[in-house]
């Protein structure tokens, strides 16, 4: 007692030295800082809360503001063209696609934002969808239950993606080919390829409808039927390709031009091969 | 007499000897292979003729073998991505064929004689008295024939071949009839349906028609459609049962009619309809077109919801869905058909009546 009562005292003795005022505060801030970051993931992991809106709205502020404005109202260039567009009423399905699949933050403005690596963690991600989702209502991050087939019998999975296909063949195949293969689209655009694509990315697409794609919101397409287009995606991925190899499925045209080019061309050159390499001998022989 | 060109001829004992301005140089020698100069080269080269056509046996044999041996059965990717039968067989018959090419092209280039030889070209024309023989053998046909003493036979001849040209001519008609005005007209004008069609329609007790999604043939709630959402779109009759739970369109006829009266609906914001007939046709900013490309007839529903462009995949035809259909780009000669459309009492979307105009490929009296 008498020690701490000493040391206390000694340290008394300096409350007024010149660097006690910044002692304090340094300790203040640290201690502040630490019970910061001991407590605010915890909270981070609610579903759009305070705490999670505000960091998102952080993020927000470094990474996109520049393109879609300080509160996401989008921002117009000079000459009139849309840098960024207004992300209120996009929803966190549209942030979950677009930051979730690397498409977000774009390098550049451009005819097509390509997908890159994935910049934001999970919970950065969930952080930006809650921050961009409490700036006006829009569609919500689907659940796992949305897309699956669980809970479907035998025969009830088999007519969901045969109904599936045939939705799908309406209306994803004129841009995304009948394999889900992609396809060129005007002015420097493209459908991209969706065989592969997590489900959950596939349903965001329909429901939000990412850059120049239409919506598929759940007024035009329901819920069910997301989920038989998925379910018939999957089916195309998981049945074999009986020919060997697949080329993308892109049709005759590729195959004939592989036949044509590849094949023949190779063809070709095996012939002028052989007729070009013949062993020949300085030797004479002897004419009988 | 031209001084450029040698001098052909030298008297008339002279033989006529063709002087070249730059001597022939003649064949090369003949420069010789291995196999022909040395015996045991020659011997290797036989046994791997033979090889090849022993391994193509070999391989053929095995083809048979997995033939029997292996089951297509219901695993098509036991090995890698592909099934073990049709990987063997392939195989197999792909070192048959590959062993006899081989063999046969080793057999040609190592054992055969490749000694470069010369053969002068004959003149491509038949000789003198070869032709002389044929003009004589016609001549006799000509006469013996009496085809110019005989006018008779030979003007029924003409005849008769003329009538036979005029058949094919006369089985065009086949491409017929005309259509009339039926190219004018889909499924969505009421005048076009069949009594059991119009029976069920009284049923309905509604005005319009309304348009429905294709596949699952729903009908489309306005208030259920977003800014940018796109419907591929049918009329509800291709989809309506009568009250035995039968098709009212089917076979042939449901496919020319989905064919001819397949539309796109497509929801924008009010303000970005730029033409006053799109406006006035337009509910709640939802539009609906043809969704035949009016070049070729390619269905087309390409639409990039930022321009409200709708693109052709076959010839890449655009079309402004903002402003009546307009074309931007590409081959097509004429705006996209718009179908008017109006709510029902119910809130569904519906057409107010047929295309006012063909959809489709441009045909010669639409100009």
């Amino acid at each position: 007692m008498r020690l701490l009562n000493r040391s206390l005292g000694r340290l008394s003795r300096h409350r007024r030295g010149p660097v006690a005022g910044l002692a304090v505060v340094l300790m203040g801030l640290l201690l502040t800082g630490g019970l910061y970051a001991a407590f605010s993931p915890a909270s981070a992991q609610e579903d759009g809360s305070a705490a999670q809106i505000k960091q998102g709205r952080e993020l927000f502020l470094v990474g996109c503001s520049f393109c879609h404005g300080d509160n996401g109202q989008g921002v117009k260039t000079l000459d009139g063209n849309q840098l960024g567009p207004s992300l209120v009423g996009v929803g966190p399905a549209a942030v979950d696609f677009q930051v979730g699949t690397g498409r977000m933050p774009a390098v550049q403005p451009g005819p097509q934002i390509p997908q890159k690596e994935v910049v934001y963690t999970p919970e950065e991600i969930a952080a930006l969808a809650a921050y961009v989702g409490s700036l006006g209502p829009g569609p919500a991050i689907p659940n796992p239950s949305d897309y699956s087939l669980d809970g479907l019998s035998d025969e009830q999975r088999q007519e969901a993606i045969a109904r599936g296909g045939q939705i799908f063949l309406t209306n994803c195949t004129a841009c995304h080919n009948a394999q889900g293969a992609g396809g060129a689209m005007p002015r420097g655009g493209y459908a991209p390829k969706i065989q592969g694509v997590p489900a959950k990315y596939v349903y965001e697409a329909m429901l939000t409808g990412p850059q120049a794609m239409d919506n598929f919101s759940n007024g035009n397409l329901t819920p069910d039927e997301k989920r038989d287009i998925i379910a018939y995606l999957h089916s195309l991925q998981d049945s074999p390709d009986y020919g060997g190899f697949g080329m993308g499925g892109l049709g005759p045209v590729n195959e004939g031009l592989f036949a044509w080019l590849v094949g023949i061309g190779s063809l070709v050159g095996v012939a002028i091969w052989i007729a070009a390499h013949t062993a020949r001998s300085s030797k004479e022989k002897a004419e009988a | 007499m031209n001084d450029n060109l040698p001098e052909t001829t030298h008297g008339d004992h002279t033989p006529a000897v063709v002087e070249e301005p730059i001597p022939n140089p003649g064949l090369p020698a003949h420069e010789w292979r291995p196999t022909d100069v040395d015996p045991r080269a020659e011997k290797r080269a036989e046994r791997q003729v033979a090889g090849l056509f022993g391994l193509a046996t070999l391989a053929a044999i095995l083809f048979v073998v997995s033939y029997f041996v292996f089951q297509i059965g219901e695993d098509p990717d036991t090995v890698g991505d592909l099934g073990a039968s049709n990987l063997a067989l392939g195989l197999c018959l792909a070192v048959t064929l590959l062993g006899m090419g081989a063999g046969m092209i080793q057999w040609a280039r190592k054992l055969m004689g490749d000694h470069e030889i010369v053969e002068m070209r004959h003149t491509a024309s038949s000789p003198q008295e070869d032709r002389e023989a044929t003009v004589g053998i016609l001549q006799t046909g000509l006469e013996e024939s009496g085809l110019g003493r005989r006018p008779l036979i030979r003007n029924s001849l003409l005849a008769a071949g003329g009538v036979l040209g005029l058949l094919p001519i006369v089985m065009l008609r086949d491409l017929g009839p005309l259509p009339g005005d039926k190219l004018d007209h889909t499924i969505f004008d009421m005048n076009t349906w069949t009594p059991d069609q119009h029976a069920w329609w009284a049923t309905q007790h509604r005005r319009y028609q309304r348009v429905v999604r294709d596949v699952v043939g729903t009908p489309i709630k306005v208030v259920d459609l977003e800014v940018g959402d796109l419907v591929n779109a049918e009329p509800e009759i291709v989809f309506a049962k009568n009250a035995d739970g039968e098709p009212l369109v089917e076979g042939t006829a449901l496919l020319v009619a989905k064919s001819k009266a397949a539309v796109i609906v497509n929801r924008m914001l009010p303000s970005d309809i730029v033409s006053e007939q799109t406006r006035n046709w337009s509910v709640e900013g939802i539009v609906c077109y043809s969704k035949i490309c009016t070049h070729v007839g390619c269905p087309i529903s390409l639409n990039e919801r930022t321009t409200h462009h709708l693109l052709c995949p076959c010839h890449q035809s655009t079309f402004d869905l903002a402003d009546s259909g307009k074309v931007l780009f590409g081959p097509a000669a004429r705006a996209l058909p718009q179908l008017p459309l109006v709510v029902d009492e119910d809130g569904y979307l519906a057409a107010q009546h047929d295309f006012d105009e063909p959809v489709g490929p441009s045909f010669w009296e639409r100009g």
